[in-house]
């Protein structure tokens, strides 16, 4: 690194509030040239709001930006790549229906003729081995693929900062591996890197600084490469980190959730549909399915908790077949479950808590009395939840939506278990939930499953799985790998199973320089 | 300094409450301008639509008796667009439960006894119901949008009225007029007091209000409709089906609709003419938005309709107003109210003229 340049980017005093919070206090870093620098923090730590400043989305209420040695203001975005600021979002913003040449065409400021811009385009894309065929229409891409068109569109700009944000959180460990090869070949080109996470390994493997922000403020600034995992994680919560406690000898019963010959065939235009999905899960057993995002987890979730019933013998509990019933009468014979989106699924966010009670507890907790609602018997139960699970709220009458995302998610985990299901399905359970709250929802799955329940845990991260599951399975296009333990089986392949044919379509499809796929 | 709308962390229950208080307000405001620059005394008329029929006591026999079916239709709406189900027809309805009352009465008129009253009621209230079948059938077998065809029946159920007045119901002592015979005693609703116009729809009114409240906050079916208006996909995950509250909710509002409509037939006309329609169906549409969608505020919104229509009958006869003053009134309500209901999710924050609002 060369120490006479000023640095790329300068941070000093940068401060915003919103009602109620202040996002970012007073928050100073500075990035070299060529550097990988980490922004880590929990959700809720003021990563977003912080990039969201240097890109122009926001302003700051207070502070300097210094570009380059000069102090600079960012009115908005546009400004913001014209001084060489390339952003690639958590969520992509594509035209499915469009191919990777046309959506690039639409994201940039400037008009570039077609022709000129495909060259451009397959020059970068050969530069840094990001293998894409312009042509395709993106609706058919893996979501790696897609990532990759927004890094080409962030790239054709030639930054000098380019920021991302959790690029990760979508991908397989493989397409980590491939994303990490591009931005360490861009940062040996002198292009500036701020990567905000908070997955401790990627950053350890990646990163040359890494600044730490815990409620809007900076807590430490450290080389990754010294500081193990666990003491950043502490830094980053401020607090001892807490290890989910499983008894020793864990032996599992009788099989109390089947899965037989599970299809289904989705009526969504981009929907996915299920094929042949079994699986079985014993009680006291903790089953996980990974996978990237989109390959029919939510699909997989409504055909399991009854929101679409399927074929009558496709789902099994204990000795029940319940494929064709509704979710009230699953609920009744003791299986629930928590989707992932929290408002307007798993909870109403106009309702207050204790309404968000009768939503899925009336039935087993007998709320309901000739067709009246007990509110006295839903009030109760639900300050039991409040309680049991430590939810910051202001009693059972708060409304859902007034609750922070981690603190609904511990609600809605609570009122779940503690209905004392002899099988639960959770979908993402601790998607956008802190470390604190993150802990508490896994112990509390544990816990349920030593009594003796049948858990299934459908997450994106492959870490949680890891660390609470004692079996899992990956799901890909619809399609459920075999079941695996724990333990027994490498990161890598389950990582191939993630991939699974959007890898293999890849290599056989497209190479740089390949004949044009038939524009659809 | 421009100004800008911006989304609230909650929606505003203060703007909840102020919006209907706040319309009401503005549109006597605006009245008075309108009709001062249309060369009328608009403070006056304004105070002649508001005020006579609160101080007139002879004038709240009118409220009552105008106030008593817009309730009843607007509590039946209310439930259903709790449950975002748009009935828009309850007009036809109204008229369909006026058809099924008459009918009774037409095959009763040799006959006498206190059941006769109740069957018409309840035929009403079927016809009703009937009517809002078909949109129900529409919408949950064919996914056809509600609002249109509730709608269209409204014209196809007045042309029905039309033609049953033209033939075979036409009274045969009538001098060919387009009317039914008028009802019996058997056939009328009774009065609450001799020597008044209030009769029993009024107090009716007030029950079914009374239940609908107790059924919408203290009830599953209550429970059900609000989950799937505010949250569809909760409401399949807790367990409710979309379809059969599609239903429900256009069994009840058309049903409620055919009550009102039975009531006026029974009530203060007693007997079938083609003036029968008279609009309430559309004017309920107000009350219920204007009441909050709350089946009790419903009845402080239908006695606020009740004093636009009476108020407009007065100044009519002192002032000389053109008979439409008390539709540009209704008119000006409902998008004042509509206006106001912006501010319940959204707040104008002043932004500074510098170019920073740019950013998506």
């Amino acid at each position: 690194m060369d120490a006479e340049l000023p640095f790329r980017l300068e941070l000093a005093g940068i401060t915003k509030r919103f009602p109620g919070v202040v996002a970012n206090d007073d928050v100073g870093f500075a990035v070299r040239p060529g550097e990988i620098h980490a922004l880590l923090g929990e959700n809720g730590a003021g990563k977003s709001t912080l990039v969201k400043m240097i890109y122009g989305i926001l302003q700051p209420d207070a502070g300097t930006i210094t570009w380059n040695g000069h102090p600079v203001v960012v009115p908005n975005p546009k400004a913001a790549r014209k001084l060489g600021i390339g952003m690639v979002f958590q969520h992509f913003s594509l035209f499915e229906a469009l191919t990777v040449l046309e959506n690039i065409a639409l994201g940039l400021d400037a008009k570039v003729p077609a022709r000129e811009l495909e060259s451009r385009i397959r020059a970068i894309m050969q530069q840094y081995g990001l293998m894409l065929d312009p042509h395709r229409i993106v609706s058919t891409l893996s979501v790696g693929e897609r990532q990759r068109i927004e890094i080409v569109r962030a790239l054709l700009l030639e930054p000098q900062l380019l920021i991302m944000d959790e690029p990760t959180s979508v991908l397989t460990p493989q397409e980590v591996d491939q994303l990490f090869v591009v931005l360490r070949q861009l940062a040996q080109e002198g292009c500036s890197i701020l990567y905000i996470s908070h997955k401790l390994h990627e950053i350890k493997a990646l990163c040359d600084t890494a600044t730490i922000l815990r409620g809007g403020k900076v807590v430490d600034t450290c080389d990754p490469k010294v500081e193990t995992s666990r003491s950043m994680a502490e830094k980053m919560i401020g607090a001892g980190l807490k290890d989910i406690v499983k008894g020793k000898n864990r032996t599992f019963g009788a099989p109390r959730f089947s899965v037989k010959h599970l299809s289904l065939k989705s009526d969504a235009q981009f929907g996915v549909s299920l094929e042949d999905i079994g699986f079985e899960v014993r009680a006291g057993e903790i089953f996980g399915i990974a996978g990237v995002a989109g390959n029919g987890q939510n699909e997989l979730l409504l055909a399991l908790d009854g929101e679409v019933p399927v074929g009558r013998d496709a789902i099994v509990m204990d000795t029940t077949a319940v494929g064709e019933l509704h979710p009230s009468e699953r609920r009744k014979l003791g299986l629930c479950a928590v989707p992932e989106e929290r408002h307007g699924h798993a909870a109403v966010s106009d309702f207050t808590l204790s309404d968000n009670t009768v939503l899925t507890a009336r039935d087993r907790l007998r709320m309901v009395t000739g067709g009246l609602i007990k509110a006295g018997a839903a009030k109760t139960y639900t300050g039991e939840v409040i309680t049991t699970f430590a939810v910051k709220a202001l009693g059972p009458s708060a409304t859902a939506g007034s609750l922070s995302g981690g603190n609904l998610q511990k609600y809605i985990m609570g009122r779940e278990i503690l209905q004392k299901p002899s099988v639960l399905v959770v979908s993402q359970p601790t998607w956008g939930v802190d470390a604190g709250a993150a802990a508490a929802i896994h112990q509390a799955i544990v816990d349920l499953a030593a009594q003796g329940s049948a858990v299934v845990v459908i997450s994106q991260d492959l870490d949680e799985l890891l660390a609470l599951c004692d079996t899992l399975a990956v799901i890909n296009s619809g399609r459920l790998s075999q079941k695996m333990v724990v333990g027994e089986v490498s990161i890598e392949e389950i990582g191939l199973l993630m991939g699974g044919v959007h890898g293999t379509a890849e290599e056989t499809h497209i190479a740089p320089g390949a004949a044009h796929a038939v524009p659809a | 300094m421009q100004f800008r709308l911006e989304k609230r962390p909650q929606p505003s229950r203060l703007m909840l409450y102020a919006a209907p208080v706040l319309a009401v307000l503005l549109t006597m405001v605006a009245g008075a301008v309108l009709f001062s620059a249309l060369g009328y005394n608009g403070i006056g008329a304004v105070l002649e639509i508001f005020t006579k029929p609160l101080t007139n006591p002879l004038k709240w026999q009118d409220l009552g008796v105008k106030a008593a079916p817009l309730i009843i239709i607007a509590v039946g709406l209310s439930i259903a667009y709790r449950a975002n189900v748009w009935n828009i027809g309850a007009e036809g309805q109204y008229v369909a439960g006026a058809l099924g009352g008459t009918a009774v009465a037409l095959l009763t008129m040799k006959m006498q006894g206190p059941w006769i009253l109740p069957v018409m009621i309840l035929c009403g209230i079927l016809a009703g119901m009937a009517l809002a079948a078909i949109p129900a059938f529409l919408k949950t077998q064919l996914d056809v949008n509600e609002i249109l065809t509730t709608l269209m029946l409204n014209y196809a159920v007045v042309q029905l009225l039309y033609f049953l007045l033209r033939t075979s119901w036409k009274d045969p002592m009538g001098f060919s007029f387009p009317k039914t015979p008028l009802f019996t005693a058997s056939q009328s609703l009774p009065f609450l007091w001799p020597g008044t116009i209030m009769h029993w729809g009024v107090p009716t009114a007030i029950v079914v209000a009374l239940v609908a409240w107790f059924v919408m906050s203290r009830s599953v079916f209550g429970f059900q409709v609000r989950v799937v208006g505010s949250a569809p996909n909760a409401a399949r995950y807790g367990g409710f089906s979309a379809k059969r509250t599609v239903w429900l909710a256009l069994l009840v509002s058309g049903g409620l609709a055919g009550l009102a409509g039975v009531l006026e037939a029974a009530g203060p006309f007693r007997q079938l003419v083609p003036a029968f329609p008279t609009g309430y169906g559309f004017t309920a549409i107000i009350v219920a938005f204007l009441g909050r969608l709350s089946p009790l505020g419903c009845v402080i919104a239908g006695l606020v309709l009740a004093i636009s229509y009476v108020g407009g009958e007065v100044a009519q006869t002192t002032l000389g107003l053109p008979s439409a003053a008390t539709g540009i009134f209704q008119g000006m309500l409902l998008f004042f109210l509509l206006a106001g209901d912006v501010f319940v999710r959204y707040r104008l924050k002043a932004v500074s003229t510098r170019p920073a609002g740019e950013a998506a």
